[in-house]
């Protein structure tokens, strides 16, 4: 897998579409029919920007998947099982419906584990958004353990085992995110929306960003080292999202206010998970960095642990992708409000702390490439500017009000 | 690298501060000065009125922060200069380090020499016997298949091939920097610098009397349409036009010409099933000379109309000044004279109660409430609790009390109830009365009953029936010994609970009962109290034309029940009256932000520069490799192959590698050749 995404381990003047397997073609086939079909069938939902994104959306998952070879797999099952569970489950949400039960209702009611339907086993444990969530809640605190366990034998196996529930617990969570997608249509036509609009809907997607963005580094770094560190932000994430879905019931799918109702949505978030996914992945490899640095040498942690200037470089690649990704994600957001709230920037302090986010790690590149600082200052830097993401993300909302007042604690 | 000839610089005063102004420091500090103030802006909440922050902070903080601009920190003037610091220390920057990046992109350093090849840290050297022609073809197409554009040059005793890959990343530093300086520009253009000197000078003069109408406002505090950038808002009611718009600055505001007309034909609010609003939409038209027939154009959240460089944005709604027809149910009146009143939103009406005057001051009127109830699951439900109004009730001294009165019923336990809410400061929340409906949900038949209640003549006769039947059991003398007495207190009792409730009749009891007997005769009150209400309620029932012969109905006695809660309670409501909205018709208005942003295409173009210079500089690395063959064969021609990189360092390392190892095989060495 990994020998080909290497740029410099190709044929040499052999042309980059003669390196694509039969699978590229395949693969890009599918997303293109794919995204055709969505155009044919739901044009008439959509604006022009919104086919746009669609398409947007096509190129990048085909370039994603001739760049990164695994990602192909994820993408084609998600949505595949996608399908498959929307097709099995809507029949079953419009029968309860038609018994009287409103989505809302209909949808719980399948959610529940013990639901009516006892003989089929898929459709019980894996097809509502909920139970696949659940499970990708519960892969990757297990994956999170076999990962630090896996640090202590010799074997590959365990390694390998949490790789692939990584992988899994990530489409499981992107499954969710499909049918709860398609849930929020079934409920009520104009209750439907892209689940990425409340706190709940956001932390599912940062932990499945997150827990992709690790498993690219993994397989071009080919360790493992660093897996239980980055599940264990992932893990965090998850606890949260547990305690929010059941102590305040969170996970509601909840119409959207006016000024949501928007194209710039489906990208402006999406980008700025990506930012924050990368941001928290080289905060845990500073973490890493720190360990392995005050590690005396032959000692557990620096024959486990991967050496310094790897942890660096991935320190140092990831922020750099966050950087470029938050930068998409605040101009997009600068841009968005000026078309719903009439201004570029109110300084309203959402906006304010994205700008300090950005400006943390603009000091911090420069820091880095024009004066050279490396070690331990730089890992301990990323680590608090996890601190200072974490607040544009979480603190924003909890302790300061502002325009930015969806999900709220 | 002898290219890199530096002119020796000379340390004038000019230099140092070239110097000083681009340095990485300084920028540093700036980015960090920023950064820190952006935080206290979002800690201390902005813009909000001055009283508020001296309730905070008292006069002699509230002065400082004035003083420092903490209120209005992103208006501040030291703000305002970091960020044309950063303009400037980024401009310096580009400008000193641009011109050498672009000869950087296509300088292959062609001349580098042996030496520094050799101490580069990615290198080899080896002794190749061939034929050099082919030696050096072989190379050639070698790195170019790599990927390297390549210069060759001969040299007096060495032919050097430098080649580089990815030059273009050094138009990424340019992009980047210069993308700041192009979204500052833009914002200082926005910023409108000539308004705000007018201001400072004292040519405009911000107006801080927030209750002037418009057309009154001194003509300094009015800004001509010619004003090339602004930002400002005005709501306009349905079927009216504006061709102003406020500005909100500081403590006070401005008022903007528009070079046009914005006249609202309608406004529509849709809801979503559960009833909260899905979107906003306005009708608008714009009357302006220079078109030939009125623009028409509908905005909603997320689509604004441009028109003529102005932004045309639905950022709010309110009422528009509603026409409602109310009732006046007077609370101490036994005749319940009722008085029909026809007001609208943001209008007062003048009344008079028992000869005392009182204004009564619209203030607002919502169609929808949505409100949030708990349903069993404890998840959040919402329902409509339908119209309401708004206003104030304010007597004689210019005390004032606000209220909100629901139109229509609203159902809780079963039972249906008129909501009244009541509060005595805007700092409050409303405390609510909850008056049983009847059957017609309507005040009615509880305002009877209240009146009733005040109506000596009714309470008399309900009285000593009641305790005729009370004492129906005793001896004659005695009974009418008893029930003389009883027959004052009693009435007192209904006379000091119908004027102010439960704790009028505390008083009582506490002023002229002794302790030892209070508690027994606390019980005896309100039994006898309960027993004469019920019996003053049945009568209302029985002119209702009611039968009950049956008994009561459990809902009447529900009624009855809540009556008594809520006169309990009277005496927190203040008002001498009640007011039912029977009627309305609602005129809304829409809440427009309207901007002319003159630096709009230069911000937007500044952040599209900003992307592509990020992404060029993260991702299109710069790569040098250089071979140094030497002219003399001595046992074969000594060839040095070195590359270096800006950064990503060590992924080039991994690279320069297996390009080390194809060009030895290519030119047919095996790597054990390698004497390095
Ligand atoms: C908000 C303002 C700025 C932003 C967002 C910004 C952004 C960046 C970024 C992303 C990089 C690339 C870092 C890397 O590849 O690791 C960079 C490099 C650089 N920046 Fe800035 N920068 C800003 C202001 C400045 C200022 C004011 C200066 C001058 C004092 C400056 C000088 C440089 C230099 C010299 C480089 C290295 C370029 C190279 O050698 O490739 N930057 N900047």
């Amino acid at each position: 897998m990994s020998a080909t995404l290497d740029p410099l381990n190709y044929e040499l003047n052999k042309p980059f579409f003669k390196t694509l397997s039969a699978y590229d073609w395949i693969f890009a086939a599918l997303v293109t029919g794919g995204a055709f079909y969505l155009w044919d069938g739901y044009a008439s939902l959509m604006d022009v920007y919104e086919v746009g994104i669609l398409f947007g959306m096509g190129l990048g998952m085909i370039g994603l998947g001739w760049y990164w070879k695994q990602s192909r797999t994820l993408m084609l099952s998600v949505a595949i099982i996608s399908i498959y569970a929307v097709i099995q489950y809507e029949p079953a949400v419009m029968a309860l419906k038609a018994e009287g039960m409103d989505g809302r209702q209909a949808i719980a009611a399948l959610s529940d584990w013990q639901n009516k339907e006892q003989g089929q086993f898929i459709f019980k444990y894996f097809l509502s958004s909920a139970t696949a969530i659940g499970w990708m809640c519960f892969l990757f605190g297990l994956a999170t353990v076999i990962y630090f366990f896996n640090m202590f034998v010799k074997s590959e196996f365990p390694g390998r085992v949490a790789t692939k529930m990584t992988w899994i617990a990530s489409a499981m969570g992107l499954i969710g995110l499909m049918v709860r997608w398609r849930e929020s249509y079934l409920i009520n036509f104009d209750i439907g929306h892209i689940p990425v609009s409340n706190l709940y809907e956001v932390f599912v997607l940062f932990s499945i960003i997150t827990a992709l963005i690790y498993l690219f580094y993994e397989m071009r770094y080919k360790t493992r080292a660093l897996g239980g560190f980055v599940l264990l932000v992932i893990s965090a994430a998850v606890a949260f999202l547990l305690w929010y879905k059941f102590d305040k019931n969170a996970d509601e799918i909840a119409p959207l206010v006016p000024a949501l109702k928007s194209y710039w949505m489906k990208i402006h978030v999406p980008a700025n998970f990506i930012g924050y996914g990368c941001f928290a992945l080289a905060a845990m490899v500073g973490v890493v960095y720190l360990l392995r640095n005050n590690a005396p040498e032959g000692g557990l942690a620096a024959r486990v642990l991967p050496p310094l200037d790897m942890l660096d470089d991935v320190m140092y690649k990831s922020i750099a992708l966050g950087f470029a990704w938050f930068t998409i994600a605040t101009v997009l957001g600068a841009l968005w409000a000026a078309e719903a709230w009439g201004g570029y920037w109110s300084w309203d302090p959402k906006e304010t702390w994205a700008l300090i986010v950005w400006l943390n790690y603009a000091a911090w590149l420069h820091m880095r490439l024009t004066k050279g600082w490396r070690g331990s200052a730089m890992a301990w830097w990323s680590v608090i500017g996890l601190f200072v993401t974490l607040f544009a993300f979480l603190g924003v909302n909890m302790f300061l009000s502002g325009l930015h007042s969806y999900g709220e604690l | 690298m002898n290219t890199e000839v530096r002119k020796t610089r000379r340390y004038g005063f000019g230099n140092i501060l070239v110097e000083f102004l681009g340095s990485m420091n300084l920028a540093i500090t700036v980015l960090s000065g920023i950064a820190i103030a952006s935080i206290i802006g979002t800690i201390l909440r902005q813009n909000e009125p001055y009283q508020n922050y001296i309730i905070k902070f008292g006069p002699f903080w509230h002065d400082m922060f004035v003083s420092m601009g903490l209120y209005d920190i992103y208006g501040a003037w030291w703000f305002v200069s970091l960020l044309f610091f950063l303009l400037l220390t980024t401009s310096v920057c580009v400008v000193r380090n641009g011109p050498q990046m672009i000869i950087d992109m296509r300088n292959f350093r062609i001349n580098a020499s042996r030496n520094s090849l050799r101490a580069f840290h990615n290198n080899a050297q080896w002794k190749i016997e061939s034929d050099r022609e082919s030696l050096i073809q072989n190379i050639t197409s070698h790195m170019q298949a790599e990927g390297y554009n390549i210069r060759s040059k001969e040299h007096e005793d060495h032919t050097m091939i430098a080649a580089m890959r990815g030059g273009v990343n050094r138009l990424g530093y340019i992009f980047t920097h210069l993308a700041i300086v192009v979204v500052c520009v833009g914002s200082v253009i926005m910023y409108n610098m000539p308004l705000k000197y007018a201001i400072f000078s004292g040519d405009v003069k911000i107006e801080t009397d927030n209750t002037l109408p418009a057309s009154k406002v001194p003509a300094k505090s009015v800004l001509k349409s010619d004003n090339p950038s602004y930002r400002g808002a005005v709501s306009i009611s349905e079927g009216q036009s504006a061709n102003i718009i406020f500005l909100n600055i500081e403590d006070g505001f401005l008022i903007q010409e528009l070079p046009f007309q914005i006249e609202l034909k309608d406004f529509r609010i849709e809801h979503y099933d559960s009833g909260q609003p899905k979107s906003f939409e306005s009708d608008l038209v714009i009357h302006d000379d220079e078109l030939d027939a009125p623009l028409e154009a509908t905005i909603s959240v997320n689509h604004p109309l441009i028109y003529r460089g102005n932004a045309i944005y639905q950022a709010s709604f309110n009422d528009g000044g509603s026409k409602l027809s109310l009732r006046a149910w007077p609370l101490n009146d036994p005749a319940l004279k009722t008085l029909d009143i026809e007001g609208a939103v943001f209008g007062d009406v003048a009344m008079k109660v028992d000869d005392t005057p009182y204004t009564i001051e619209l203030s607002d009127f919502r169609k929808f409430n949505i409100n949030p109830i708990e349903s069993e699951n404890n998840s959040k439900k919402f329902k409509n609790f339908g119209p309401n109004f708004t206003f104030k009730v304010r007597d004689e001294q210019g005390q004032a009390r606000e209220y909100v009165n629901y139109m229509f019923p609203i159902e809780q336990e079963g039972r249906l109830f008129m909501l009244s809410g009541v509060r005595s400061s805007v700092a409050d929340t409303f405390r609510y009365l909850y008056i049983p409906a009847d059957a017609n949900g309507s005040v009615k038949r509880f305002m009877q009953f209240y009146a009733a209640m005040q109506d000596k003549k009714v309470v008399s006769k309900v009285v000593s029936q009641t305790i005729t039947d009370m004492l129906a059991g005793l001896v004659s003398e005695k009974r009418l010994e008893i029930s003389k007495g009883m027959n004052i207190t009693t009435r007192r009792l209904v006379s000091l609970f119908a004027k102010d409730g439960l704790t009028a009749l505390n008083e009582h009891i506490q002023k002229n009962i002794p302790v030892a007997q209070r508690q027994k005769a606390t019980a005896t009150y309100f039994d006898i109290l309960r027993k004469t209400l019920g019996n003053l309620y049945i009568n209302i029932l029985q002119q209702e034309g009611l039968d009950i012969t049956q008994g009561v109905s459990k809902s009447d006695s529900d009624f009855f029940d809540d009556a008594l809660t809520v006169i309990g309670n009277i005496n927190v409501y203040g008002a001498p009256f009640y007011l039912e909205m029977k009627d309305f018709e609602h005129i809304q208005a829409s809440g427009l932000q309207i901007a002319r942003a003159p630096g709009k295409e230069i911000i937007v173009f500044g952040c599209v520069m900003l992307i592509i210079g990020i992404f060029i500089m993260f991702y299109i690395q710069q790569r040098r490799c250089w071979v140094w063959v030497a002219n003399k064969q001595e046992s074969g021609y000594e060839v040095i192959f070195a590359g270096s990189c800006n950064r990503n360092e060590r992924d080039f390392a991994q690279d320069f590698k297996k390009i080390k190892q194809r060009l030895a095989h290519r030119l047919g060495l095996s790597v054990d050749d390698e004497n390095h």
